[in-house]
């Protein structure tokens, strides 16, 4: 069989990538933000008090994206942080690979700087010889905090769901059993209430992997997201850049399996007076718009959804370093908790929102006639 | 410092993960999961529907070996009953025949003791009668004998016997 080395390849990879460079940072540069962000975090603000603590700083920190993934802070407050591998691109230099600790504290390596203020803020810039920035930044295709989350997940929806596949070959025909009996009912899901009603019985089935994938990936992304602790607390589904690879995945998906009547509807649409069609082509260029509109609603309300959960907790949670008082804590806490089990149900329906209304433009885009 | 504006830009990099990733796992899912797991599952429910279409046949035909059951022990039923009546009939048959034959048997036997009795009786009678004529004869000498050995007696005896005769011919 040769998926059976699939999975080992993939937790080796990962775990490669991941594990190496762990190494516990001494305190250094007080005043560093990276440190005083994850002070924040996790309430060793006391050393910190003299410098005000910035709720905006801490919640986008948390929210963006990041080189480095936070593991825990020990109670003499060294940092434990997980650096992951930088890759870049530069034109004049060619590719680089290192981990991200070279860059940490402000230190520069390959003439790679990560810029903490000003234009390039967040960015990882090249510096020329005179040590100023160059304008042109190195593309930067990292294995960010988000990336290897991503890749957490893939690697957890394969051992899932392969074991689940090899599951069946044990029970065959009878009544499901162990993980079958959780996971087997979302699958069903998928099927019988998302793309069964919606794309119809004749065409449902070329569409369950994608369907399915999406919808696992996105939930599981958005259940890890609400885990504050590695390998949870990125904000993956609320990255823009995430969702919109996978509304762009969907638009493909919808678009290529087009049938002509859908198209008709596009350029000729029926039932429109000649005059909206020719000789400015008026309804192509609005049922175009269409085409675009519909995917970037879902890339919007994904991105929006997830980002605005998230900062709502960490507004919650932050109240507690803006009050500066433990007196606050406890609704705090309260209200976070409340927010996490909304935000709970948020992560099952935006998956189901997402992978419903990818599955409501497939069935309409191939749909032969009306 | 990450800003705002940050959010709302797609990254490059984070772009080409994602599709890495993505494409990757929707193959490998699409491949080695998805496929099987929607085979097994659609294999099971048709196996259930199956299975409930033939529980459903097998219903059926339960219930017409049932009825064919029902029709087969009736006929046994009948026949029991009319066999049973039969021999009811030969066996009051047989009985009243042997009945009839004793009861004439027994007329016959009964009738052929009578006659033997009656035959026995006559001549026991008979024999009787003969008995006793001797015997009182018998007597009667005896008797005279011993009356008749004094005068005196015997002049009695004729006296009152000359009497007798006296008053049975007055």
């Amino acid at each position: 069989m040769k998926f059976r080395y699939v999975f080992p390849i993939l937790v080796i990879t990962f775990g490669l990538i991941a594990l190496t460079p762990v190494e516990a940072e001494g305190r250094q540069g007080q005043t560093e933000q990276t440190e005083q962000k994850h002070e924040a975090t996790e309430g060793h603000n006391e050393e910190n008090e003299k410098e005000e603590f910035s709720a905006r700083e801490f919640i986008f920190d948390h929210i963006g994206d990041s080189h480095q993934w936070h593991i825990f802070t020990m109670p003499d407050g060294h940092h434990v942080n997980l650096y992951l591998p930088v890759i870049l691109y530069s034109k004049s230099s060619g590719f680089h690979i290192f981990s991200s600790k070279k860059l940490s504290h402000g230190n520069t390596h390959e003439n790679f700087m990560l810029a903490e203020e000003g234009e390039y803020a967040g960015e990882i810039t090249e510096l020329d010889a005179e040590g100023n920035i160059k304008e042109d930044l190195p593309l930067d295709v990292s294995i960010t905090r988000n990336v290897a989350s991503m890749m957490f997940v893939a690697v957890l929806l394969l051992f899932l769901f392969i074991g689940l596949a090899r599951s069946y070959r044990k029970t065959g025909v009878s009544a499901p059993k162990g993980i079958q009996g959780f996971l087997e009912p979302i699958v069903l899901f998928v099927r019988d209430d998302i793309a069964l009603p919606n794309i119809g019985e004749e065409k449902y089935g070329r569409f369950m992997p994608y369907l399915l994938t999406v919808f696992f990936f996105i939930l599981f992304n958005n259940l890890l997201g609400l885990i504050p602790v590695i390998p949870g607390g990125s904000n993956v589904t609320g990255n823009i850049a995430v969702t919109f690879t996978l509304a762009f995945f969907s638009m493909v998906m919808i678009n290529v399996n087009g049938s002509k009547a859908y198209w008709k509807d596009i350029f000729n649409t029926p039932g429109v007076p000649w005059w909206l069609k020719f000789p400015i082509p008026l309804m192509p260029v609005v049922e175009l718009i269409g085409v675009i509109a519909k995917p970037f609603a879902l890339m919007i309300r994904l991105f929006a959804n997830i980002t605005a959960g998230h900062i709502v907790v960490l507004s919650l949670v932050a109240l507690i370093f803006i009050f500066d008082s433990l007196a606050v804590a406890p609704l705090s806490i309260f209200m976070v908790i409340f927010m996490d089990i909304l935000e709970l149900l948020v992560a099952f329906i935006q998956a189901y929102v997402f992978t419903l209304l990818t599955a409501l433009f497939v069935g309409l885009a191939v749909q032969e006639h009306h | 410092m990450i800003l705002a504006s940050n959010l709302t830009t797609p990254d490059f990099g984070t772009i080409v993960w994602t599709t890495i990733i993505f494409l990757l796992l929707l193959a490998l899912l699409r491949a080695f999961a998805w496929k099987p797991i929607l085979q097994a599952i659609k294999a099971r429910e048709e196996s259930i529907k199956g299975s409930l279409e033939s529980a459903e046949d097998a219903k059926r035909e339960m219930e017409r070996l049932k009825a064919d059951n029902e029709a087969i022990m009736q006929e046994a039923r009948e026949e029991r009953d009319e066999l049973l009546r039969d021999a009811r009939d030969a066996r009051d048959k047989m009985i009243s025949e042997a009945k009839k034959q004793a009861r004439e048997e027994s007329d016959k036997l009964i009738s052929k003791a009578r006659t033997g009795i009656e035959r026995e009786k006559k001549m026991a009678i008979n024999d009787i009668r003969t008995q006793i004529a001797s015997l009182s004869v018998e007597i009667a000498e005896k008797i005279l004998n011993e009356k008749l050995k004094g005068s005196k007696e015997q002049n009695d005896l004729i006296e009152k016997l000359l009497d007798d005769m006296d008053l049975k011919e007055n």
